[in-house]
């Protein structure tokens, strides 16, 4: 029920899938339209505080992802699917982990340029680590930035072959990850 | 024959000695660091935002007997902008403001100066900034000059002037409080 089994995700691995699309998708709309605000806007600085803080907040459920993910084991292959299928889809998820962790490092990187920490919610502070590195702030920046399209890009890929399983090969793939 | 043309020569070249020497070309300390090209900006029009430019170089020629033959050649690296805050510079350097990826580099180029002849004078030039070239004027303090203790001799000046910030296609809106931005340059050169 909580953990997976042999043929099921567990509850716990299903809502960190979701919780974890839903804020990506989230952070990066956010993100785009942040950066465009009016200096005199509302969200000229709530935008960023936000971005940054559940950015971080991201950052410690994938950590916990990853031990859960250790913990427990992957349900087999349904029967049927083509294995190099599912040795791509092993790659790209490998990948995806990959790449949201060096968009957080990235971001992270731009507003701890200068030493200064990052504020949670106006609650606790992620120190500075690695700063006043040449042009920090604008490198961190764009790597972000092209990171985190390629990130997007490839969940859309990761999502549309779980649909091309559901009406396709019209097989369990995507309500597996729904709970089923 | 050939021999007084040698002394000819050599006495027209030792005349020219004294007025090149005065005539002198500085170079502008940047290395030594005693140099700095601040600015000031009204935040909000509640108080003061401080900057300044990290990389520059340039050179004055100015000659004493002279100063209306003054000349001045300043290079920024648009890019070593600094407000003492990551994220700021970072907008800073972006398309909203200097947009140092199409422009790397401000110049100004003296086109003229006027000595009040009170230590004081007005420089004009060429500034282009930001794509756009426009004359400016800056007023200007001789501060000193004289030997330095390493052998070397050097002159210093102070200069203000404010741009408008739409004049140079800078639009972004920081408020009806901050159009305009304060220049405020300090100078030394050491004599060549």
């Amino acid at each position: 029920m909580w953990r997976n089994t042999d043929s099921r995700y567990g509850i716990i691995t299903i809502a960190l899938h979701w919780l974890v699309a839903v804020v990506v998708i989230s952070l990066f709309i956010l993100g785009l339209w942040m950066v465009d605000l009016n200096y005199y806007d509302p969200w000229y600085r709530r935008a960023p505080e936000l971005h940054k803080s559940t950015g971080v907040l991201l950052f410690f459920i994938m950590l916990f992802r990853l031990i859960w993910n250790l913990l427990n084991k992957r349900p087999q292959p349904l029967p049927g699917n083509n294995p190099l299928e599912g040795k791509i889809a092993r790659k790209v998820h490998f990948v995806l982990y990959i790449l949201l962790f060096a968009v957080m490092l990235s971001g992270y990187l731009i507003s701890t340029a200068d030493g200064r920490p990052i504020e949670i919610f106006a609650t606790f502070n992620i120190p500075a680590t690695l700063t006043g590195l040449e042009k920090q702030e604008d490198i961190a920046g764009l790597v972000h930035l092209i990171l985190a399209i390629i990130l997007i890009s490839l969940s859309s890929f990761h999502a549309l072959a779980a649909l091309k399983h559901h009406f396709i090969n019209q097989d369990k793939t995507l309500i597996r990850i729904l709970g089923r | 024959m050939f021999k007084k043309g040698v002394i000819n020569f050599i006495l027209v070249f030792a005349m020219m000695v004294p007025g090149t020497l005065l005539a002198a070309d500085y170079i502008i300390d940047t290395k030594g660091a005693h140099a700095f090209i601040q600015f000031r900006i009204k935040h909000l029009g509640y108080s003061w935002l401080l900057g300044r430019f990290n990389e520059f170089n340039g050179s004055f020629n100015y000659d004493e007997k002279n100063p209306a033959a003054a000349k001045v050649n300043v290079t920024i690296k648009t890019d070593s902008i600094d407000s003492n805050h990551a994220e700021r510079d970072k907008h800073l350097r972006g398309e909203d403001f200097l947009n140092v990826t199409k422009y790397p580099e401000a110049r100004f180029t003296s086109t003229a100066f006027k000595d009040n002849g009170d230590g004081t004078a007005l420089l004009t030039g060429d500034l282009t900034l930001h794509g756009v070239t426009r004359s400016i004027t800056i007023d200007v303090k001789h501060i000193g000059h004289g030997p330095d203790p390493w052998g070397g001799y050097r002159r210093g000046f102070e200069g203000a002037t404010t741009l408008k910030l739409a004049d140079y296609g800078i639009t972004y809106n920081l408020g009806p409080a901050s159009q305009e931005v304060e220049l405020f340059l300090s100078v030394e050169g050491v004599r060549q």
